[in-house]
């Protein structure tokens, strides 16, 4: 189990709090997908990922990164229980989607880096650090119905 | 493989950040040191407080070899060139490879806070390219 410290559950808060999951979201499965390029083989169906600019310009990475960001709220309001929280998603992207967990660490990276991108030096070291922290414990919820 | 164009996105992005070395390079260690604890064990023997005068000069070291190292990109002298790096850090200090990915990650969310704008998906791919095709070279004498 891993215990949250008071400054790092406002820590976490105070920063959800000043993401636009309608804009976050998108660019960070855009990035993940320019980065990363062998992530795009699950998106076969959501058309031309050709170029970065047909990534960026996909109505359908637009619309998925929403849904994935908007799934993290389930995360920042479930602080203490996120296995749980994870635990049918994490079914979903094994049994179904077929998706190597390791690439939810890529997308995690994607996601603070796109932060960082945004918010310059108010995302400080110590934000970073917390927020990092927080991310491990999705990735590792996210990965925890593989077997 | 880096394109021509990623080559020379990152030549023109590096040697902008040469003057700003010193605050970039320890910037990045410092993230590296509080995000990542267990990476603080390799430098004991320094002051690794936000802005120290041992921060900002191996930060500085470390920013200048980086940007250095783009002008050998896709060429056979890039491996050659970073032979000193390679032996120092594979063989005197000895840094489990992992490390490399993590102050990788830490450079690039550096880098992002830094340049706003100019760090778009298409300068990110890139330096996530490059960096870790120059840390493959600095770890490539451990085994
Ligand atoms: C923290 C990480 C992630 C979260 C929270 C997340 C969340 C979600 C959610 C909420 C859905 C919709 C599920 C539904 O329709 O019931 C979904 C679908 C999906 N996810 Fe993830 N996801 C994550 C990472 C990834 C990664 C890294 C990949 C692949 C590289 C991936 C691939 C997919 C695919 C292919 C779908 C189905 C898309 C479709 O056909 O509409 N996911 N994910
Ligand atoms: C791409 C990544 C890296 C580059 C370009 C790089 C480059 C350098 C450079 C240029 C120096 C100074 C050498 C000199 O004084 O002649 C140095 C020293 C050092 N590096 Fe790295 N390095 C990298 C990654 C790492 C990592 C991941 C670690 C460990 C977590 C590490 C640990 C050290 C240590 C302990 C020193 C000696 C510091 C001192 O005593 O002053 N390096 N590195």
């Amino acid at each position: 189990m891993v215990s949250w410290s008071q400054s790092e559950r406002s820590a976490i808060a105070d920063l959800w709090d000043k993401i636009n999951v309608d804009e976050i979201g998108p660019q960070s499965l855009a990035r993940v997908l320019i980065v990363y390029p062998w992530t795009q083989r699950y998106f076969g169906k959501f058309g031309n990922l050709n170029s970065v600019a047909a990534i960026l310009g996909n109505p359908k990475v637009t619309a998925h990164g929403k849904v994935v960001l908007n799934a993290l709220d389930n995360a920042v309001k479930n602080l203490d229980n996120i296995k749980e929280t994870y635990s049918k998603l994490s079914q979903l992207h094994c049994e179904i989607l077929s998706v190597d967990p390791d690439n939810f660490r890529l997308f995690a990276d994607c996601l603070t880096i796109v932060i960082a991108n945004k918010f310059g030096a108010a995302f400080t070291p110590e934000i970073q650090a917390t927020w990092q922290k927080f991310l491990a414990v999705v990735v590792a919820a996210m990965s925890s119905r593989y077997f | 493989m880096l394109s021509a164009l990623e080559k020379q996105i990152l030549i023109d992005l590096w040697h902008k950040l040469i003057p700003v070395a010193e605050d970039i390079g320890s910037e990045a260690l410092y993230r590296m040191f509080t995000t990542f604890p267990k990476t603080k064990t390799y430098f004991g023997h320094l002051d690794l407080s936000h802005g120290s005068g041992h921060l900002r000069s191996l930060g500085k070291k470390i920013v200048v070899a980086i940007a250095e190292g783009t002008t050998h990109i896709s060429t056979p002298l890039f491996t050659s060139s970073l032979g000193y790096l390679s032996r120092y850090h594979a063989y005197q200090l000895r840094i489990h490879p992992t490390n490399f990915k993590l102050f990788n990650h830490c450079m690039l969310v550096t880098l992002a806070c830094h340049l706003g704008g100019d760090f778009s998906a298409i300068e990110h791919a890139a330096t996530d390219k490059y960096l870790s095709a120059y840390s493959a070279v600095l770890a490539e004498k451990f085994r």
